[in-house]
C-alpha cells in the first residue's frame, strides 16, 4: 500500500486527529476528560441513528423519518411508563415497568420502520417519498400522543439510562458501543450484511442471484426504526422528558455523519466504523466551536462546508460512480 | 447504376474495439432515393457501420464521401447538419415535452426578446408532420403518442434538418402491423422526396416489400449486394447472411445423455400492454442431463424473455408448467428457481451478473453464501477457499480472490459469473449469450467449460445469436422467431442455411 491509498483509507481518522490537535491548541478546555465524555454522550444518539441510516444508505435508500420516529418512540416509552394504558370505558388499565415501557417504545419504532420498508418494497414508493411521509406521520402521532406537551417526571430508574454511569463510563456511551459492535459484526460477518452491500452494489445482479431483496430491505428499514427508537429513549431519559418536538432535523445530522464517514449515497460502499468517525467529527467540531465561542450561526455554516469537503474528497477518490 | 446516383459512399472502413475488429475494410454505396437494406447476422457489424455513418463513432480508418466529397463527423450533430440522420431502435424523445419541443430541442427559434417563438415552431412542425401524413397537433405531449407516432416524430426531427440520408435501425421491431404500413407509406413518400434510406431489419417479408437493393455484411466484411431485387428470393438473401468464419473449429465432445432434468411446457409470456400479443408464445422444450441445448434466434425473437420467464422473473404474467427431474415445480421468483437447482448467466454480465465493486470471492459466493458460514457467521477462510477452487478450476486470471471484479477482463468476469452458479451445484444452467464481448481465447475456454459441465451431468441451455457458436457447442438446437419455436435440429442435421431459414420465417 502506498502513501496515497493509506491517506485515502484513513482520511476520516486523519481529519479527526488534526481537528483535535487544532482545537486542543486553541482551547485549554477541549482536551479534558469532562469534555471528552461530554462529546461522547452528545454524539451517542446520533451514532445510534446513523448506524441504521448507514444500513439504509448502503442499500441505496434514504430514511428521512428517523427524527420523527425517535420522538414518537421516546414519547410512547415515556407515556407508557408514566400513565400506562388506561381506557376507563373498558375498565382497562395496564401499567408498565421501565423495561416494559422501553420495549414498547422500541417496538413502535421498529413497527414504523417496518411500515417504511413495506411501502418501499410492496408499493415501490421511492424511499425518499415513503420516509418523507413517515416524517410527518410520526411527528403528528407524537403530537397526538403527547397532546403537544412534554411528558416529564419519569423516575430515577428510567433516568439512569441517559444520565447514569456504569463501570466509569456514561450509560449512553455503553449503549452506543454495544450497538456499534453488533452492527460491525452484522455488516461484516453475516449473510444479511453481505446482502445489504450486494443490493446496494447491484440490485439487479443480487436479484438474479436469488436473494430475497424485499425481505432484506424491509429489515433494513425496520432496524433503522429500532435504532431511532433507541436514540429516542436515550434522549427522553437524559432530559427526563419526552418533548413533542424532539429529534427535529436529526435525520440531517445522521445523513451528514454517514456521508462524512465515506459511505456512498449510490449504495454498496461504506462502513459502520466510517459513520462512527463521521459522527465523531461532527461532535468534536460542535464542541470545539462552542468552546471557542463561535456564534451558532457560523457553526451551521462551517458544518455545511465540512459536509461539502467530505463529499468532494469522496468524489475525487471514487470518480467513476454516479 | 450511374455514379451520380451515389449519394453517400463509405470507402475501406475499418473499425477496431480493443483488439476486436468490428469492421474490416468495408466499402458500401448508398443510392439516392432508394431503400438500401443492410442484412447480416447479429454481430456482423451493421450497427457499427451505422454509428460511423451517423457520427457516433468519430474514430475509424477509411473515408466517407458525401456527394463525392470527403466528410468526417466528430459527433452525430455534425452528421445531421450534413444531412445524415439516424432513427435509433430505442427512440430518444423526452416524454413530457410537446412534439414541437422535441423536434426543436437544441435548436429552438427565439424571437427578438429571447423568448421561444412557439407560433413559428408549431407551424413548421405541423408542416413536417403533414409531410408524414400525421395529423396530430404539434403541441401534443410525446408521452401521449403511440410508439409508431413517436417514430414519426423522430423522422420529422430528421426532416427539420433537411436529412438526405435517413438511417433506420430495426424500425419495425417495436411497432404494430398497422403502424408498419404507415411507416412504409412514409418511406415511399420520402423516396419521392429524394431522401435515401439505409435500412436494417431481420424481418424477411418486410424486406422484400420495402427494399430496392440489399447489401450483405458478414463478420465485419462486405460480402456482396443484390441489385436486382425482382429476381432475388429468400435463399439468395440467406446466402448473403450466413457463412461466417468461426475463429476456431471447436466441436463439442459427445457426452452420454442421461435422464430429462428440465422440461418447460406451454410457456406463454403476454406483453404487459397487449391482451393477445406474446413475448413468448407457446414454447415447450426439455433438456437432459449431459445435454447442451441451444436456442438460436435473431434480435427480438424472444430468447432472453424465454429464459427470464422460466427463471421466475415474470411469475405474475407467465403461463405454463416447469418440471425438474420429472417433478412439477412452482417457480414464483428467482429465489424459487435457484432453490430448485437453476442458474442463469445473464446476457449483460456487468448490469445483471456482477457486483462490480465487490471482490471476486464475494461475487463467487453470492448465490450460495450459506456454505461459507461457520456458527452462523461468514467465514473468510471458507469463502476464499471456495473462490480459490473456482479460480483454479476455471482458470480465472486474477491477481487475488480479493481483487475487485471490475478490474478483470470480460472473459474472466464471465467465468466469475459461471463460478457463482457452479458454487450452487445447479442441475440446469441457462447461459444467455455466454461469449458476448469476450476475446477468442476466453471464448474457447468457455466452450470447453460448457462441454465439461455437460460431461459431469449438468443440463445446459445456451442462448446465442452466433450461428457458428451454437452449431459448435450444442447437441440440439431450437430456433425461435417472433416469440415462438420455428425449428428444431440435432447437431448432425443442422446447417447454417437451415437454421437461418427457420429464424427469419
Amino acid at each position: 500500500m502506498n502513501i496515497k491509498t493509506t491517506v485515502i483509507k484513513f482520511q476520516s481518522i486523519i481529519a479527526l486527529f488534526i481537528l483535535c490537535v487544532v482545537l486542543a491548541l486553541l482551547s485549554d478546555k477541549f482536551l479534558t476528560p469532562e469534555n471528552g465524555w461530554n462529546i461522547m454522550r452528545q454524539i451517542s444518539i446520533n451514532v445510534c441513528i446513523s448506524v441504521g441510516m448507514t444500513l439504509v444508505i448502503l442499500t441505496r435508500g434514504i430514511d428521512l423519518s428517523v427524527g420523527s420516529i425517535l420522538a414518537f418512540s421516546g414519547a410512547v416509552a415515556a407515556g407508557l411508563l408514566k400513565y400506562g394504558i388506561d381506557i376507563p370505558s373498558l375498565n382497562l388499565y395496564i401499567g408498565f415497568t421501565v423495561f416494559g415501557a422501553i420495549l414498547g417504545g422500541i417496538l413502535v419504532g421498529g413497527g414504523l420502520g417496518l411500515f417504511n420498508g413495506w411501502m418501499i418494497t410492496r408499493f415501490k414508493v421511492p424511499p425518499f417519498v415513503a420516509t418523507l411521509a413517515m416524517l410527518t406521520i410520526a411527528r403528528g402521532a407524537t403530537m397526538l400522543w403527547t397532546g403537544g406537551f412534554p411528558i416529564t417526571g419519569l423516575g430515577e430508574h428510567f433516568a439512569f439510562i441517559g444520565t447514569g454511569w456504569f463501570l466509569g463510563m456514561p450509560m449512553p456511551v455503553w449503549i452506543t458501543i454495544i450497538v456499534v459492535a453488533i452492527a460491525v459484526i452484522v455488516t461484516r460477518s453475516t449473510k444479511f450484511g453481505r446482502y445489504v452491500y450486494a443490493i446496494g452494489g447491484n440490485e439487479s445482479a443480487a436479484r438474479l442471484s436469488g436473494l430475497n431483496i424485499n425481505k432484506i430491505k424491509i429489515w433494513v428499514y425496520a432496524l433503522a426504526g429500532i435504532l431511532a427508537a433507541v436514540g429516542g429513549i436515550i434522549l427522553t431519559s437524559r432530559l427526563d422528558s419526552a418533548q413533542p418536538n424532539a429529534g427535529f432535523s436529526y435525520e440531517l445530522d445522521s445523513i451528514a455523519a454517514v456521508v462524512i464517514g465515506g459511505t456512498s449515497l449510490s449504495g454498496g460502499r461504506g462502513s459502520i466504523m466510517g459513520t462512527v468517525q463521521g459522527a465523531l467529527i461532527i461532535g468534536v467540531l460542535n464542541s470545539g466551536l462552542v468552546l471557542l465561542n463561535v456564534s451558532p450561526f457560523w457553526q451551521q455554516i462551517i458544518k455545511g462546508f465540512v459536509i461539502l469537503i467530505a463529499v468532494i474528497l469522496d468524489r475525487v477518490n471514487h470518480p467513476n460512480e454516479d | 447504376m450511374e455514379k451520380e446516383n451515389i449519394i453517400l459512399r463509405a470507402e475501406n472502413i475499418t473499425k477496431r474495439f480493443a483488439g476486436v475488429t468490428a469492421l474490416d475494410d468495408v466499402s458500401i454505396d448508398v443510392y439516392a432515393g432508394k431503400v438500401n437494406v443492410i442484412v447480416g447476422e447479429n454481430g456482423a457489424g451493421k450497427s457499427t457501420l451505422m454509428k460511423i455513418l451517423s457520427g457516433v463513432y468519430p474514430d475509424y480508418e477509411g473515408e466517407l464521401l458525401l456527394h463525392g466529397e470527403e466528410v468526417k463527423f466528430s459527433n452525430p450533430k455534425e452528421a445531421m447538419k450534413s444531412g445524415i440522420a439516424i432513427i435509433h431502435q430505442e427512440l430518444n424523445l423526452i416524454p413530457y415535452l410537446s412534439i414541437t419541443a422535441n423536434i426543436y430541442l437544441g435548436r429552438e427559434i427565439v424571437d427578438s426578446f429571447g423568448m421561444l417563438d412557439f407560433k413559428k415552431m408549431n407551424q413548421v412542425t405541423k408542416e413536417l408532420l403533414a409531410r408524414l401524413d400525421c395529423d396530430v397537433p404539434p403541441t401534443t405531449l410525446v408521452s401521449e403518442l403511440r410508439v409508431g407516432q413517436q417514430q414519426q416524430v423522430e423522422i420529422a426531427k430528421a426532416l427539420l434538418e433537411d436529412a438526405k440520408v435517413l438511417i433506420m435501425d430495426e424500425p419495425t421491431s417495436a411497432i404494430t402491423d398497422a403502424e408498419v404500413e404507415v411507416l412504409f407509406r412514409i418511406i415511399e413518400s420520402l423516396k419521392k422526396q429524394k431522401v435515401s434510406i439505409l435500412y436494417i431489419s431481420h424481418k424477411l417479408d418486410e424486406l422484400f416489400e420495402i427494399a430496392d437493393r440489399f447489401i450483405g455484411l458478414r463478420d465485419g466484411k462486405m460480402v456482396g449486394t443484390i441489385e436486382n431485387i425482382v429476381e432475388a428470393n429468400k435463399d439468395d438473401l440467406i446466402r448473403l447472411m450466413v457463412g461466417r468464419d468461426i475463429d476456431n473449429h471447436y466441436v463439442k465432445e459427445k457426452s452420454p445423455l442421461g435422464e430429462e432434468v428440465f422440461r418447460a411446457e406451454g410457456i406463454y409470456l403476454p406483453k404487459p400492454t397487449g391482451k393477445s400479443e406474446f413475448l413468448v408464445n407457446d414454447v415447450s422444450f426439455s433438456v437432459r442431463k449431459g445435454e447442451v441445448l441451444g436456442i438460436f434466434g435473431l434480435m427480438g425473437a424472444g430468447r432472453t424473455e424465454l429464459l427470464e420467464t422460466v427463471f421466475g422473473l415474470h411469475s405474475k404474467l407467465m403461463v405454463g408448467n416447469i418440471y425438474i427431474d420429472g417433478q412439477k415445480v412452482i417457480i414464483k421468483s428467482v429465489m424459487d428457481a435457484v432453490a430448485k437447482g437453476m442458474g442463469l448467466v445473464p446476457e449483460n454480465r456487468k448490469e445483471d451478473g456482477l457486483v462490480l465493486e465487490m471482490p471476486v470471492f464475494k461475487n463467487i459466493s453470492m448465490a450460495s453464501v450459506e456454505q461459507t458460514l461457520k456458527n452462523g457467521f461468514l467465514n473468510l477462510g471458507l469463502e476464499i477457499g471456495l473462490a480459490k477452487k473456482y479460480i483454479t478450476d476455471l482458470n480465472i486470471k486474477t491477481p487475488s480472490p480479493r481483487q475487485k471484479v471490475k478490474n478483470l477482463s470480460g472473459g474472466n468476469q464471465q467465468k466469475v459469473v459461471l463460478s457463482k452458479w457452479l458454487a450452487t451445484t445447479p442441475k440446469i444452467l441457462f447461459l444467455d449469450e455466454p461469449t458476448r464481448g469476450i476475446d477468442v481465447n476466453a471464448k474457447n475456454e468457455i466452450y470447453h467449460l460448457i462441454s465439461n459441465l455437460a460431461k459431469e451431468g449438468l443440463g445446459v441451455l445456451v442462448v446465442s445469436s452466433e450461428l457458428p457458436e451454437i452449431m459448435a457447442i450444442c447437441d440440439r438446437i431450437i430456433v425461435m422467431g417472433e416469440s415462438r419455436i420455428t425449428g428444431e435440429f440435432s447437431q448432425k442435421e443442422a446447417t447454417e442455411d437451415k437454421i437461418m431459414n427457420a429464424a427469419i420465417l
